[in-house]
């Protein structure tokens, strides 16, 4: 039996087992309100017979499908003529890739060389054999469980509590899958980088201030030496995001105030929305319309007003990543300051403030924790942003703070690295995960150092 | 509290003339022979004219003909008549959505911030009218302080809370002199002992009580004429409302003040008049031993002996 009608049997047996869970309470207790009083509810002991019934079941399956392969693979391996392991370790692998090859497409006739003939008959005689004793395993299980379940069933069993375990454990489960997920992908970027700064110094690294990360990938090229400074790269994603946020949050927050505050319900409700469409706006789309609208008309601008603007400037990709963020940033502070409660409004009304006394000097202070919220998404966003950079600002990487030259960011980097044929364990290869573990601990000590301030303010203000 | 009961005392030995007096034959009054409350509702519909005495000479505040509507088709309160005295406690109690907080709130045109809120009739601040084109609301609210159900003190800290005022309004040329009005302000409220130390805490730290009598001391700040006070103890407990309530009988001698309530005993203990409002329309007003010992109007009476509200 394959997974998929193994799994509607395990469900059909799991309802199975929860209808017969509850009327086996209701039996026992003579009714709802019958003389043996339940601890739970009759549905919890339903849940709990389900529970013991695939609770079990499941996890053996979810085991055994991930084992299974690996097993078998390592069985026919083994059984393998001393003399393939006798060539070299690489070979024996090779034969087991023919074997699997062979099983896939189901060609074992028309294979001439018998050592393999044998091993994949081997492979397909162990998977039928697994499959047959997978599912015996598991509906043994199920059934095991749904007796032992619905024998303990009684009166005093504290079924309500145990179901809430186990969903409490489901919980737990899901949060931590994230929070491992995250683990994963940082102990994998650590672990690359060290191998990184094997071949490259870390002063070299982050304090070096020239970045030309060609080398030679045979001996026999000629190609730069290359030298990692990633100075270049993080001034270069400095300036654009400090442009980008320059735009994104005054006209940002100023829109939110006007939303939240001085706009008619009727327009806020058209408005909003319509703000809130920048944001599902694809990055690619503001990239072109940066590299093909804006950097040109910067360009001429610059000409007219006798400044040398390059082609690709840090300015057009930071002002069209500014005007990517302002959803970011008017949205989230639009909600903080409607959240501010109306008897603060009131108070300051009340002494005679103004509206815009009243807005400056209660309601902002108010909500600032939330703005800085917003604040904060939207840095981590301009730091993050690859798409519009790679298209408006260039890819050369220059030491420069003037917004009207080309620059690169990290993340420009990270791609072009990454991208092409390249040797996976060269400096240059490597180069993106420390790149990347870099910009990595950026945003972290960002977000530590906003986190502070808005608890700071948060003590202050509520 | 020994004030409350020595004017509840002397009010009762004038009482029996002042009601017999004022509403001779009147067939509205509650010692009559006992009436249907849908005929006196109608009654009030078709003359909604309060008994008592709503009107007096050289009042603080003089209303005629007062009516609020919110967006257009819901009328909050109908043609209300009431002249408020100088340095008076007036209550103005009665039922949830009688309309008493609405004709509250016209008084330093809170209404202008509801928006459909629309306000009719003659309002007059020291026969300055209110709703005047040339009386700018922000002005007018600095002569009429306001003082909140819900103690509502802004996110900074104690001395910067009451410092709101003055500073908006300019009212102090250094510094100096806003640490002057501020620990006068506090003195007044009762508040500075209680506070001194730690002017630089937010006012949010306070207790429910404190928070409220910081919130008066905001609004005492700007020296204001008038004080309103929309339920300010009914988020407070009995020891907290107490000491407010002396507060608002000091207070009488520098500000007129005029307070919702829905505590009858709170009206009785603190108010020289009081205005009974019923389902929008002002029903009776009267010297508050008066309204609370011999009412005239049947749904007074009913009201303050508990029958409904």
């Amino acid at each position: 039996m394959n997974t998929s009608s193994l799994l509607t049997l395990l469900l059909i047996l799991g309802l199975l087992s929860y209808y017969l869970g509850r009327k086996k309470s209701l039996a026992v207790s003579n009714g709802n309100r019958g003389q043996h009083r339940l601890h739970s509810l009759p549905d919890y002991y339903g849940y709990l017979v389900a529970v013991w019934c695939l609770l079990p079941a499941l996890v053996v399956l979810l085991c055994w499908n991930m084992l299974n392969t690996p097993l078998i693979t390592h069985a026919v391996s083994n059984s393998l003529p001393p003399e393939v392991h006798a060539v070299s370790p690489v070979n024996a692998g090779l034969v087991m890739g023919n074997v699997k090859r062979l099983v896939a497409t189901r060609s074992i006739a028309t294979e001439t060389d018998p050592v393999q003939k044998a091993a994949a008959e081997k492979y397909l005689d162990l998977q039928a054999f697994s499959r047959i004793a997978r599912t015996l395993v598991v509906l043994a299980l199920a059934i095991g469980g749904f007796l032992y379940g619905w024998k303990r069933v009684n009166p005093q069993l504290r079924a309500r509590n145990q179901v809430e375990q186990v969903i409490r454990g489901v919980m737990i489960l899901c949060a931590s899958i994230a929070i491992l997920t995250t683990l994963g992908i940082i102990l994998s970027v650590l672990f690359e980088s060290l191998r990184f700064f094997h071949a490259v110094p870390v002063h070299e690294f982050l304090f070096g201030t020239h970045w030309s990360p060609q080398t030679a990938i045979r001996a026999d090229q000629v190609g730069g030496s290359g030298s990692f400074g990633a100075i270049p790269l993080f001034v270069g994603t400095l300036l654009i995001s400090a442009i980008a946020l320059l735009v994104a949050v005054p006209l940002g927050l100023m829109a939110a105030i006007y939303l939240s505050e001085y706009a008619t319900p009727r327009l806020r409700s058209i408005a909003k929305p319509a703000l809130e469409i920048l944001a599902g706006i694809p990055t690619v789309v503001y990239g072109f319309f940066a590299a093909l609208t804006v950097a040109p008309l910067l360009r001429d601008l610059g000409g007219m007003a006798g400044l040398n603007v390059a082609s690709e400037s840090a300015l057009a990709a930071g002002l069209v990543m500014g005007i990517m963020l302002i959803p970011f940033m008017s949205s989230l502070s639009d909600d903080v300051i409607n959240a501010v409660p109306q008897s603060m409004r009131d108070g300051s009304y009340g002494m005679g403030a103004t509206q815009s006394e009243t807005i400056r000097q209660v309601i902002i202070p108010a909500a600032l924790p939330g703005i800085v919220g917003a604040f904060l998404l939207a840095a981590s966003r301009a730091i993050g942003e690859t798409m519009i950079v790679v298209m408006a600002a260039g890819l050369s990487a220059r030491l420069t703070v003037n917004p009207l030259e080309a620059v690169t960011t990290v993340t420009v980097q990270i791609v072009t690295l990454l991208t092409g044929d390249q040797e996976f364990d060269s400096p240059k290869t490597l180069a993106a995960f420390a790149l990347g573990l870099t910009l990595f601990i950026l945003t972290l000590i960002l977000n530590i150092v906003a986190l502070h301030i808005v608890r700071r303010y948060r003590e202050q203000y509520e | 509290m020994s004030f409350a009961t020595t004017s509840l005392d002397t009010g009762m030995t004038k009482q029996p003339h002042s009601s017999t007096e004022t509403a001779p034959g009147n067939m509205r009054r509650a010692t009559t022979a006992p009436l249907d409350i849908e005929t006196v509702v109608e009654e009030l519909k078709e003359l909604p004219q309060p008994v008592g005495m709503p009107l007096l000479d050289d009042p603080k505040y003089h209303t005629r003909d007062v009516s609020v509507f919110y967006n257009e088709t819901k009328q909050a309160i109908f043609n209300v008549d009431l002249d408020i005295g100088r340095n008076e406690v007036i209550a103005m109690i009665g039922p949830s959505g009688c309309g008493k907080s609405t004709y509250l709130r016209c008084l330093n045109r809170m209404n202008d911030t509801i928006s459909g809120c629309r306000v009719t009739g003659e309002l007059l601040l020291d026969g300055e009218d209110v709703y005047a084109r040339s009386q700018d609301p922000v002005l007018l609210r600095a002569r009429v302080g306001m003082v909140f159900q819900k103690p509502n003190p802004f996110p900074k800290s104690i001395y910067d809370n009451v410092a709101y005022g003055p500073r908006l309004h300019g009212l102090a040329n250094n510094r100096a002199e806003l640490d002057e009005i501020v620990e006068d302000s506090l003195t007044k409220a009762g508040l500075f002992k209680e506070v001194k130390d730690r002017l630089n805490l937010p006012g949010t730290g306070l207790s429910g009580g404190q928070q409220q009598r910081l919130c008066i001391a905001r609004a005492i700040a700007v020296s204001p004429e008038v004080i309103l006070m929309d339920e300010p103890t009914s988020a407070l407990d009995p020891i907290a409302t107490g000491i407010i309530e002396e507060l608002i009988d000091t207070l009488r001698q520098s500000f007129t003040i005029c307070i919702v309530t829905h505590s009858m005993q709170q009206a009785a203990r603190i108010s020289q008049r009081t205005a009974y409002f019923h389902m929008g329309y002002l029903v009776e007003v009267n010297d508050t031993n008066t309204v609370f010992t011999n009412p005239e109007h049947l749904l007074t009476e009913n009201y303050i002996t508990g029958r409904f509200g």
